[in-house]
């Protein structure tokens, strides 16, 4: 990155995924309603909202994970990059690799430790050993596993600590090149320690990554966010800065649900 | 106070002797079968019996390798035949089919789990045997009653993919949502998740289903009985008749006991069918037990 302040403004000021009139159903159940949203470079973009209000599903859709749920129907455009990933006739596998998933809890591969890591790697095309190997050991130490680990390598990754696991998550997200990282509660089940790491993490990876975090712990919030999005039953209610939106909400949901909330 | 004590106390015994019960029943059969063939132990060594195929009961001559042999045959060719097909069908009903056509599956497979087995073999006499006799033998240029190895392979293979497909996709779906998103989201395709994810962490509960399977393909009786034509002879040819074990002790079992050790050499016949039952259990386990460890 350069050290040009308006060089910079600029990068910061871009927008690496729009959605526009996003809707989703299941059934005659409107989950979704709507959605038109910004999400800007570099950031860490906060998704809040109570239970069931579609965080997840929204989520999923930038990834085109809805595919995997025959039930649900998504219209509207999502684009990254430029491409409409709803409508794209591109290659699917490839532009969720510019997105990496950490989810709510963490669904080690039933592979190795290593291979967890090599896996997306490898499904890139990259076949050369030692460039898997250069990258696995980049992509351990960039999530603070590597010394935990490197004796370890070839075991089996469900013998780590959740804590452990949810890193490897993070690790084996990071090792695709992702320019996102679409985060669902990522330490909703760690330990107070294993999740300042993660928070921690996010914190540093905003230098090169762009995060959508969905969490439920609104310090989590305060602490992390760069730009909040408050969602309540399936639509949009308030976005904007997190000074705008915590010390001045507007609506009496957001409202409400900070007193809840905390 | 007294009450809920007595009843905490009596069902705890209850379960112990149930399952004490449950845990003995095996080793009795084993037990009451072994005292009953020992005049045949006795009368010949365990190896003529197991490897010699001179099957003359009323000349003393009791060689079990043809029946041994007709059994692993049919179950081989029954599982060579049902495991891919109950492999694929799982995959494809668990990951890719449409929910209305699940719908209209599962129970279908049910019902085909539950049929008796007559009905398989009436099945098999009736399309089976002619198919054999009439197209295939023909097309591997030999002629063939029809009542063959092969036939009882097929229907014991009908019978077993129900049977297997029913564990099989119970197993597949228990493999979590968040897994195959994972894998997708890594950059994989569909079929490359299902590949490296889905069949990799359901390979114990994939190796057991087929082990249950070939267990019960073993001792698979009636079906099998009706359409292998019950010849005594080994062949490595599928298109001529076998004998497997269990039609043995079916057929004879109260015929012709006036012959002296029949009777003994159909008990050690239901043995040796419970020790190779065992056996296929046990390598099973051992497999699942590997390949849980990775
Ligand atoms: N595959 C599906 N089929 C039917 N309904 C679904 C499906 N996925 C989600 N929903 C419904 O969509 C709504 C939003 O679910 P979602 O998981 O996105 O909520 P969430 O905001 O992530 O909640 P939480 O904070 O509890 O994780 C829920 O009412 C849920 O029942
Ligand atoms: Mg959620």
């Amino acid at each position: 990155m350069t050290n040009n302040p308006t060089d910079t403004q600029v990068i910061q000021d871009c927008t690496i995924l729009s959605i526009r009139n996003l809707n989703v159903h299941a059934g005659n159940h409107h989950i979704l309603k709507d959605i038109n949203l910004e999400i800007p470079k570099n950031r860490i973009t906060v998704l809040l909202g109570p239970s069931g209000c579609g965080k997840t599903t929204l989520l999923k859709c930038m990834n085109k994970l809805t595919d995997l749920y025959r039930e649900l129907k998504v219209t509207g455009n999502i684009f990254i990059e430029d491409d409409d990933i709803l409508n794209t006739s591109k290659n699917i596998p490839s532009i969720r690799q510019k997105m990496g998933l950490l989810s709510q809890r963490p669904y080690p591969l039933p592979v190795s430790i290593y291979k967890n890591v090599a896996y997306g790697i490898k499904l890139k095309g990259i076949r050369d050993r030692k460039l898997i190997d250069y990258n696995v050991e980049k992509h351990l130490k960039e999530v603070g596993l590597w010394n935990e680990v490197k004796d370890r390598l070839h075991s089996p990754a469900t013998s780590l600590s959740i804590g452990q696991q949810q890193r490897l998550c993070l690790a084996r997200g990071l090792a695709v090149k992702p320019r996102i990282i679409l985060a669902d509660e990522p330490t909703s089940a760690l330990d107070p320690i294993s999740s300042k790491i993660i928070e921690n993490l996010f914190r540093n990876l905003k230098e090169n990554y762009t995060i959508i975090l969905v969490t439920h712990v609104l310090r989590q919030a305060i602490r992390l966010a760069d730009h909040v999005i408050f969602m309540y039953n399936g639509e949009i209610i308030e976005q904007g800065t997190p000074d705008e939106l915590f010390n001045n909400p507007k609506s009496e949901k957001l409202k409400e649900y900070m007193v809840e909330g905390n | 106070m007294f009450r809920r004590i007595f009843f905490d106390r009596t069902t705890k015994t209850w379960m112990i002797t149930t399952m004490v019960i449950i845990l003995l029943m095996p080793v009795i059969i084993g037990v009451g079968l072994y005292l009953k063939s020992l005049p045949l132990l006795e009368h010949q060594s365990l190896r003529t019996l197991l490897f010699t195929s001179d099957w003359q009961p009323s000349q003393g001559k009791f060689g079990f390798w043809p029946f041994v042999a007709g059994s692993i045959y049919v179950t081989l060719i029954a599982f060579v035949l049902s495991a891919p097909v109950c492999l694929l069908a799982g995959i494809y009903l668990t990951q890719f089919a449409s929910s209305r056509l699940v719908k209209v599956m599962y129970p279908v497979i049910d019902i085909l789990a539950g049929l008796p087995s007559v009905i398989y073999g009436v099945w098999g006499i009736l399309v089976v045997v002619p198919f054999i006799s009439k197209f295939l033998a023909p097309i591997f240029g030999t002629t063939s009653s029809g009542y063959t190895i092969m036939a009882g392979g097929i229907v014991l293979a009908v019978m077993c993919v129900p049977y297997m497909l029913n564990m099989i996709t119970e197993v597949f779906k228990t493999v979590p949502m968040g897994l195959r998103e994972a894998s997708l989201s890594l950059g994989a395709t569909f079929w490359e998740s299902v590949k490296h994810v889905v069949i990799r962490k359901s390979y114990p509960g994939i190796i057991s289903a087929f082990g249950l399977g070939i267990a019960k393909a073993f001792g698979e009786t009636m079906a099998v009985m009706m359409v292998v034509g019950n010849r005594v002879q080994v062949h490595f040819n599928p298109f001529e008749a076998g004998y497997p074990l269990p039609a043995l002790i079916a057929n004879n079992y109260g015929e012709m006991l006036s012959i002296p050790l029949y009777d003994s050499a159909l008990m050690f016949a239901a043995l040796l069918l419970l020790v190779i039952i065992l056996l296929i259990n046990l390598i099973f386990r051992y497999f699942i037990f590997k390949t849980r460890e990775r």
